[in-house]
């Protein structure tokens, strides 16, 4: 790792100011992305502002049920908030099947949502990756990319994006607050990630010294029976190859609601917008669930070696509606 | 002057400076750079060496200790940002040469081959018994998986950590 300095910040404010006076300065929360990184030489921060102090880890109820997570609430403890699992169980199944036990004592929420990607060649400074070295290529594209995604993809970059739990709050419709240099403000999440297009190097629109503070989730009281499934090369400790954030309401056998984002398949945390849309009104069949997905995903842009995600991911939509309606049944 | 004006945090390094950590109960004072990472401190600067170094990039957990009691990877912490808090290591698990009952039930289970990844499994096991993860196989496996073992001792494992959690007590 390249030499650095340290600054422990006991107020949000300095934290900010400091990183945003520093060109080659950046926040350090958890750490489980920028310490590896910084060793690969992938990132090469010169300051590191330690925000670990910061009072933002509190889980919060808001008024008409949904939730304030702190910033730097870290995913273990998200986990298993009482009102996490009684009213966003997709949430707290999305954190525990993420990464390890220790990641998760570790990770932050906010972090979490600004993790890079894990495509070998953005983590290889000797790789050509227009992510990490603008203009470079994409050693991907022609390489080794069973991993990597099949929708939001670009000629630039087709890398996945790797989190769980952003994909459930993709699905719930959160608000990511930050507070900058500029002042505050709430960038709705699906707006927070960028698709790559011809500048995969900008992930999210955060500016430098822009600090996360809090992921605001709103009532969704259909999340309440909502399911998170991954499917993944080994049972654990593995980044999802597709998964399913699902909430459904049915009245009277037809769909009146339906919250479905895909894991593990799209440059960003994919909302699977034309899925619902194809959804809502239908019978609540294993039929129209199917036909849901195949629309979802005649969007796809596979490539040789992931071209089985297609399908993966179809079955899986199809699997995560299944089970919701498996629930309902009992 | 006002009092609502924040004085800006103080930087430290890039050179090396004093970090005191508290580690195993003691205090112990290190001179060594920011970039430097917890488990290269304990190792090469306290000589503390049962936390083992396998991947340095937070893939097999190895190098598992505890910071403020939470099971953590030493390879992707910052030595620095420890300081105030209470670092734990397999060293510290046990006082007076006595084995702790996760280390005595790993012997009786013979639940390694070469040993390397144990003390990282034996800090991930202590935490899980604690955390109350430990209520079947399944659930160990699940809450194990950070713990990578190149021997394939898993079976053994889960059998240790079985014998800890029905012995009494041996769950919180």
């Amino acid at each position: 790792m390249r030499p650095l300095s340290y600054a422990r910040a006991d107020d949000p404010v300095a934290a900010i100011a400091l990183v945003a006076a520093h060109a080659e300065g950046a926040f350090l929360a958890g750490g489980t992305t920028e310490v590896d990184l910084a060793r690969q030489d992938v990132l090469r921060p010169l300051l590191l502002v330690d925000i670990n102090h910061l009072p933002l880890d509190d889980v919060e109820d808001l008024p008409g049920g949904g939730l304030r997570i702190g910033a730097l609430a870290r995913m273990s403890d998200v986990a298993r908030v009482p009102a996490v699992m009684d009213r966003f169980p997709m949430i707290s199944q999305a954190l525990v099947l993420g990464a390890s036990a220790q990641l998760r004592n570790m990770a932050s929420m906010g972090g979490n949502l600004c993790q890079r990607v894990r495509c070998g060649y953005f983590r290889d400074v000797t790789s050509p990756c227009n992510k990490r070295d603008p203009g470079s290529g994409c050693g991907a594209m022609n390489g080794f990319h069973r991993g990597h995604a099949i929708l939001g993809v670009s000629d630039q970059c087709i890398a996945t994006h790797p989190s769980d739990v952003a994909v459930a709050l993709v699905a719930l419709d959160a608000v990511v607050h930050t507070r900058g240099p500029g002042g505050e403000r709430a960038i709705g999440i699906d707006d927070f990630f960028l698709l790559p297009g011809d500048t995969p190097d900008r992930e999210h629109p955060l500016g430098h010294g822009e600090l996360i503070t809090a992921i605001e989730v709103p009532a969704v009281p259909m999340a309440r029976r909502s399911v998170y499934l991954k499917f993944r090369d080994r049972q654990s400790y593995e980044f999802a190859l597709a998964s399913v954030a699902a909430a459904i309401h049915v009245e009277e056998g037809t769909v009146t609601g339906v919250r479905l984002a895909l894991g593990g398949v799209g440059t960003k945390p994919w909302r699977a917008r034309r899925a619902e849309a194809a959804l809502f009104g239908q019978p609540a069949s294993e039929d129209s669930f199917a036909e849901a997905a195949r629309e979802e995903l005649a969007q796809a842009t596979p490539r040789p070696q992931n071209a089985f995600k297609v399908d993966l991911a179809r079955r899986a939509i199809v699997r995560a509606l299944n089970t919701l309606m498996d629930g309902e049944a009992r | 002057m006002s009092t609502n004006v924040v004085s800006p945090p103080a930087v430290r390094g890039p050179q090396a400076g004093t970090v005191v950590l508290r580690v195993n109960g003691q205090q112990r004072k290190l001179w060594v750079e920011p970039r430097v990472s917890l488990l290269d401190a304990l190792r090469e600067h306290l000589g503390l060496t049962g936390s083992k170094k396998g991947c340095d990039q937070g893939t097999c957990g190895a190098c598992t200790v505890w910071v403020d009691g939470r099971r953590v990877l030493a390879c992707l912490t910052l030595a620095v940002t420890c300081e105030g808090r209470e670092v734990t290591t397999i060293e510290g698990l046990s006082a007076d040469g006595s084995l702790h009952p996760v280390q005595a039930a790993f012997i009786a289970r013979d639940a390694f081959q070469c040993g390397y990844c144990t003390p990282g499994q034996i800090m991930s096991a202590v935490a899980l018994l604690e955390e109350g993860h430990a209520g079947d196989d399944a659930e160990i496996a699940e809450w194990m998986s950070g713990n990578i073992c190149r021997c394939a001792a898993y079976p053994n494992i889960r059998a240790a950590i079985r014998d800890v959690r029905d012995t009494a007590g041996g769950e919180r």
